[in-house]
């Protein structure tokens, strides 16, 4: 189990990444190594190069900036946990990154290795697609955004070109006193969850919640943002019983059916995990503890 | 086609400088090129945690790793805990006093990723220990020993930051 | 060993060189000039192939052969694994190739080696080998393999059908014919692997000049490598040395001679060269053997009592491809039903298929498990049927303390009657429930439900064969450096097997352990013996070592006696030293006692002692042993996710006299963490063509620390009767009745929904599915 045979390049700057990925036909990008890694070691790629993205400082770092909070694409999942900007900002992202394979994973996985490697299960796209981010991509041709919504093309693919490269993720945070709940399924700590749901809410001083995010991986080829469900806790004034009733709208979404898993039961889990999710965010943001 | 590249790796403070095929990974150059043989190999797919070694001080999968990426990198193997006169590290003094091994393949990587974990938590409970030895899998002990002996060295090493403090004071 | 000289639960002599990165495990091992290999295997569950082409392999550089059958015919003396622990009995097709000539049987079976510098080199030069396959119809399931009207396994095959033998005594028509109650079920066992983390490997360095093997491997049993090696390289046991290395756990995946093994010995001996193959993990799942693969159809016949009277039905054992080690799980399975139960009359048809799948034989448990899964199935589907509490029907049945020595109606696999020699059933069970708080469960069970949480408990006993014979080799020696060296044919694989040696030849010289040497495995100083597998090891080499160091301690002291002209009983033996009892000048070390049983010149030893400060003692145990224990198991589940936590485990074991209370404890919850997989998560899935769909450790569940719970652990120590440590194995003691206990502990978490589970591993989601199904039904 070694990795084939290739053409190891390690720029030392993004445009020498962007000159390299346009100019080589077979090239796969390699940044936090924990899923291209396993691939080229059992030989399921077989790239004629490989562009190492460690060595490209100006694609590391966490800022927050007129009310936006950007992170570069080869920030570690670690340098994320332990981020100020990031506990302040965007809770979920921590929470969510206890789920997020192990010590060692993280101590290299990237947010923008997560993002493009699309796995449906994947944490974070989840919380990504939760929290409305931008996707900043960029390539010899120029710069371009994509919202995270439309970042999925297919099953594990993002809409991007061979040539580009996703630089960096933005968004808006929420406002400080809001709710947040990541909430997932998995075998075993650590593994890829087989459901996962991610819920960002904002709740009045009359306990109405004014604005609600939920998001679930696991469940589609990519994460699905459930629209109706927000609709539905949205401005009600009787918050348990929408949020019975939104989780409930998700037994109907279209579930994947896999090998291991039946689209039935992530049905049902995406009902028994967003209902958990939609009450630990909304205790939180009314100043409950949660266990 | 043979790709191959020099490079400067720090390994427990020495250095070495070797060309090498920039498919090789960090494991196998750590075993096999500079025979260090400490760090195991166990799946070779990221799952297990043998091959747990710190670079620049974290804890990562060698076999995740090219030995190329850890260029100019300072690389901690299971090799370098003993102290001066072979004395065993207060984490593998842990392990041994509490059975915390059996077969001893998994035990090198265990003991990098608590090296690790350890530092940044020096008072973990048992739950905090679990989820930190949740990417390494051992087939022997059932985990229960490691989750001890772990617990042990941190109190071990909190009495030894103790009495280092207490020097300095004094 | 009643009053112990040391203490018992020292650490280990193993844990200093494992700690510090200086273990030598078999792919630690370089040599100078020393090449690689790796194998070409079949992507087919069933096929044959026209050619294989090896061209572009070889144009690769680096690449040093490819070799084929053809090679082997025309190197080896057969092209089969030797015979010697196969069933001569079975079809020629059971038997595994080398390499195939022209036929593969099971997705991952070599049909070519490449040797070449690296194993990358290696692994890219496989990838230029083409191999002309043309698939056949594929047997994925052993209970559609067993009908007349299946595909074969092996083209040449008349049926899939290797062996089919029923297990049976006392009078099962009339007591289901006479049964208050019958009760019938079926069971799905399934297939887990071994998953040591090291995996296989071996490294072969052919002298050509001396016409010498030597190999090291990482094995289970070395010495059955080596008369593999003999017979098929037509050489002397003189030209062949093994020797094992540290070895990274075996878990039964090591107890056997595999195709790769002797083709690297071959390449080695053909390119006169250090030759290296490193099982990888993708190989462990496709080509090392497996476990558990079982379907079960049970019958039973009860009282009014809630007592048994009567069992029947069948089993299809699914045996894989190729036998690579006789009937053991099987066999074992159908024997083990009644384990520490009293079962009036029993009747099991044991139908073992081949299917095309990697060969089946023993894993940690060795068809154990699945048998008392069974009964403990048995057992819990009376109490539900009668409505008597799970831990009631278990007492009534359960064989009473007083009845110990017990012969069961049925005869071990060598054909003796199978006896349980020692032990008490009964008070390891009441002593679980008891420290586990059984009776007061259902109280918090209740509590619990009031609050929305699904608690549950489940109780199961075992008894497991441990200790089989026929004997493991052990030389205890004192050469000129005066130091205690222990020579056996042990195999250390984790146990701490070098430890728990010391600690017994410690007892019998007076010398600290730690001073003691013991060499393991190395066919050079232990040329016989036969391996370590079915907890074994204390009690075959255990009570070997105790023997020759008790002679060697009888040397001392008639020699002390013959050079001071004291009687024997006037000589104690301590801290080295033989000397007269309250006079210390008249002492002699063991150097000096070496020295003279040399024949230096100096003491005068009596006339009729050999010589040699040593003794070789192969012990036979005369019978087998058994160990047992009684397993208590908390859970709570999710009725919502079928997320099972495991919230206290409670054993209550008897493995005889301890050596090492501390290994003891060590074996026991890698056993039960091991259970636990088989019970929840180990899941080797195959599709309809045998194509396996988990190759990796991210979708094999094996426990890790999050799942793993605390085990707490009492020891019961009933001596053994049959060898003189009192001993009994442990190594499997854990393993066998974790699945019955957490099965029957998730149904009670459940009862609410009323839900009877028939498959191991249970997943969640087939938790969930029962859920739903037990709603429907209404």
């Amino acid at each position: 189990m070694k990795p084939p045979p290739f053409h190891y390049h390690d720029p030392r700057c993004l445009d020498d990444a962007l000159g390299l990925l346009a100019e080589k036909e077979n090239a796969k990008l390699l940044a936090g190594g924990q899923s291209l890694m396993p691939m080229l070691n059992m030989r399921f790629v077989f790239p004629d190069d490989v562009i190492d993205l460690n060595r490209i400082p100006e694609l590391t770092s966490i800022g927050e900036d007129e009310g936006l909070v950007r992170i570069g694409a080869m920030t570690r999942q670690c340098a994320l946990e332990r981020s100020e900007v990031i506990r302040d900002h965007c809770p979920i992202i921590i929470e969510a990154l206890r789920y997020v394979g192990h010590i060692q994973t993280r101590n290299r996985g990237t947010i923008g290795g997560s993002l493009c490697h699309l796995d449906p299960s994947a944490e974070l796209p989840t919380v990504a697609q939760g929290l409305d981010a931008t996707i900043h991509i960029q390539s010899k041709r120029g710069a371009r955004t994509l919202a995270m919504e439309d970042f999925p093309a297919f099953y594990m693919t993002p809409a991007i070109e061979p040539d580009e490269i996703v630089t960096a993720v933005e968004f808006a945070p929420w406002p400080k006193d809001h709710g947040f709940a990541f909430v997932e399924f998995a075998r075993r700590l650590g593994d890829f969850a087989i459901v996962g749901v991610a819920v960002l809410l904002v709740v009045s001083a009359d306990g109405s919640i004014s604005r609600a995010s939920i998001t679930l991986g696991g469940v589609g080829q990519a994460p699905i943002r459930c629209t109706a469900a927000e609709e539905i806790v949205t401005g009600s004034n009787d918050s348990d019983a929408a949020m019975r009733e939104a989780a409930e709208t998700c037994r109907k979404i279209d579930a994947m059916d896999d090998l291991h898993v039946s689209g039935v039961y992530r049905q049902k889990l995406a009902v028994a995990l967003t209902l958990r999710a939609l009450r630990k965010a909304y205790d939180r943001a009314i100043g409950e503890s949660v266990a | 086609m043979t790709d191959t590249r020099t490079i400067s790796v720090t390994v427990n403070g020495s250095r070495h400088d070797l060309e090498i095929e920039t498919r090789l990974t960090l494991a196998d150059f750590l075993r096999h090129q500079i025979s260090l043989t400490g760090t195991h190999v166990g799946c070779e797919h990221g799952v297990c945690g043998a091959c747990t070694v710190l670079v620049d001080g974290q804890a990562v999968r060698s076999c995740l790793m090219l030995a190329v990426q850890a260029d100019g990198a300072m690389v901690t193997t299971v090799e370098s805990m003993t102290g001066e006169n072979e004395q065993l590290h207060p984490l593998q003094q842990a392990f041994h006093d509490n059975h915390g091994l059996q077969c001893g393949f998994c035990t090198p990587g265990i003991l990098m990723t608590l090296l690790e974990f350890l530092q940044h938590n020096p008072s973990p409970n048992e739950t905090e220990v679990r989820e930190a030895l949740s990417g390494s899998l051992c087939r022997c002990t059932g985990y229960q020993k490691i989750v001890a002996a772990a617990l042990d060295a941190a109190s071990r090493l909190r009495q030894d930051v103790g009495k280092t403090a207490g020097r300095r004071e004094s | 060993m009643s009053s112990r000289k040391f203490e018992p639960r020292m650490g280990r002599l193993e844990d200093r060189a494992l700690l510090t990165g200086k273990g030598r495990y078999v792919d630690d091992i370089h040599l100078p000039n020393m090449i690689e290999v790796a194998f070409v295997r079949s992507p087919h569950g069933h096929a044959l192939f026209h050619s294989i082409d090896a061209t572009a392999a070889l144009a690769h550089p680096g690449v040093h052969a490819v070799y084929t059958h053809a090679d082997v015919v025309r190197t080896l003396t057969s092209d089969h694994i030797p015979p010697d622990q196969l069933i001569e009995s079975f079809p020629a097709t059971t038997w595994p190739y080398i390499l195939p000539k022209d036929e593969v049987c099971f997705v991952g079976e070599a049909v070519a080696i490449v040797v070449a510098d690296t194993r990358y080199i290696a692994e890219d030069a496989a990838a230029l080998v083409e191999v002309d396959y043309e698939p056949l119809p594929v047997v994925s399931n052993c209970r559609q393999a067993s009908v007349p009207e299946s595909a074969t396994v092996h083209r040449d095959a008349d049926s899939n059908i290797v062996s089919h033998f029923t297990t049976e005594y006392g009078d099962t028509e009339t007591a289901f014919a006479e049964a208050a109650h019958v009760f019938g079920f079926s069971l799905n066992q399934h297939r887990g692997g071994a998953h040591s983390i090291e995996g296989r490997g071996v490294v072969v360095n052919y002298d050509a000049d001396a016409h010498h093997l030597t190999i090291w491997t990482s094995t289970q049993s070395a010495h059955k490598s080596r008369d593999a090696a003999v017979e098929l390289f037509d050489m002397d046991e003189s030209q062949v040395r093994v020797i094992v290395p540290d070895v990274g756990g075996g878990f039964g995946g090591k107890n056997t001679v595999y195709p790769e093994e002797i083709l690297t010995i071959m390449a080695s001996r053909l390119l006169a060269r250090p030759v290296k193959w490193i099982e990888d993990r993708r190989e462990h799942f496709i080509a090392s053997i497996q476990e558990r693969d079982q379907e079960w159809d049970i019958e039973v016949a009860v009282d009014t009592e809630a007592r048994v009277q009567g069992v029947r039905g069948t089993i299809y054992h699914d045996q894989g491809a190729y036998t690579l080690l006789g009937l053991h799980v099987p066999h074992n399975s159908s024997i083990a039903v009644p384990g520490p139960y009293h079962l009036p009359s029993y009747s099991m048809e044991v139908i073992v298929s081949e299917t095309n799948k990697v060969s089946s034989i023993p894993v940690r448990g060795a068809g154990y498990p699945e048998g008392n899964f069974a009964m403990e199935r048995i057992l819990d589907r009376i109490s539900r049927e009668l409505g008597v509490d799970r831990a009631e029907v278990r007492r009534r049945n359960l064989i009473p303390g007083e009845a110990i020595p017990y012969e069961m109606p049925m005869k071990t696999r060598e054909g003796t009657p199978m006896i349980y020699e020692s032990g008490n059933f009964t008070r390891c069970h009441e002593k679980a429930l008891e420290a586990a708080g059984y009776e007061d469960f259902a109280r918090l069970q209740q509590k619990a439900r009031a609050e929305g949480r699904h608690i549950g408990i489940g109780v199961a006993n075992m008894v497991k064969v441990t200790g089989r014979g026929p004997f493991e080799s052990a030389t205890v020696r004192v050469g000129r450096s005066g130091r205690v060296i222990v020579y056996t044919s042990a195999m250390a694989m984790g146990q701490g097997t070098k430890t728990a040696l010391a600690q017994v030849c410690a007892e019998q010289l007076s010398i600290p352990p730690d001073q003691i040497t013991v060499v393991t495995v190395d066919t050079a100083s232990s040329p016989i013996g036969i391996g370590a597998y079915g907890s074994r090891t204390m009690v075959n080499a255990g009570n070997s070592v105790h023997l020759a160091a008790g002679e060697v301690r009888d040397k001392a002291i008639r020699v002390a006696a013959h050079v001071f002209e004291v009687e024997e009983k006037d000589i104690e033996i301590a801290d080295g030293f033989a000397r007269v009892k309250g006079d210390q000048a008249k002492s002699l070390t063991f150097k000096d006692i070496a020295k003279a049983l040399g024949a230096a010149k100096g003491l005068a030893i009596p006339k009729d002692m050999p010589i040699g400060f040593e003794a070789t003692v192969n012990f036979r145990p005369p019978d087998v042993t058994y160990c047992n224990a009684s397993h208590v198991v908390q859970v709570e589940v999710d009725p919502e996710t079928g997320g099972v936590e495991i919230v206290r485990y409670v054993v209550v074991n008897d493995s005889g006299t301890l050596i090492n209370p501390t290994l003891v404890e060590g074996q026991l919850q890698g056993g039960i963490a091991h259970g636990i997989g088989n019970a929840l998560y180990e899941w080797m899935g195959y599709d309809e063509n045998a194509q396996p769909v988990i190759t990796n450790l991210a979708e094999y569940l094996l426990p890790t620390s999050t799942t793993v719970p605390n085990i707490e652990i009492i020891h019961e120590e009933t001596p053994s009767t049959l060898n003189p440590l009192g001993v009994k194995g442990a190594g499997e003691s854990g393993v066998v009745a974790v699945a019955g206990a957490v099965i029957s502990a998730v149904e009670n978490a459940l009862e609410p929904f009323g839900i009877w589970i028939s498959d191991a591993p249970i997943s969640p989601m087939r938790i969930v599915e029962l859920i739903e199904e037990s709603k429907a039904a209404g």
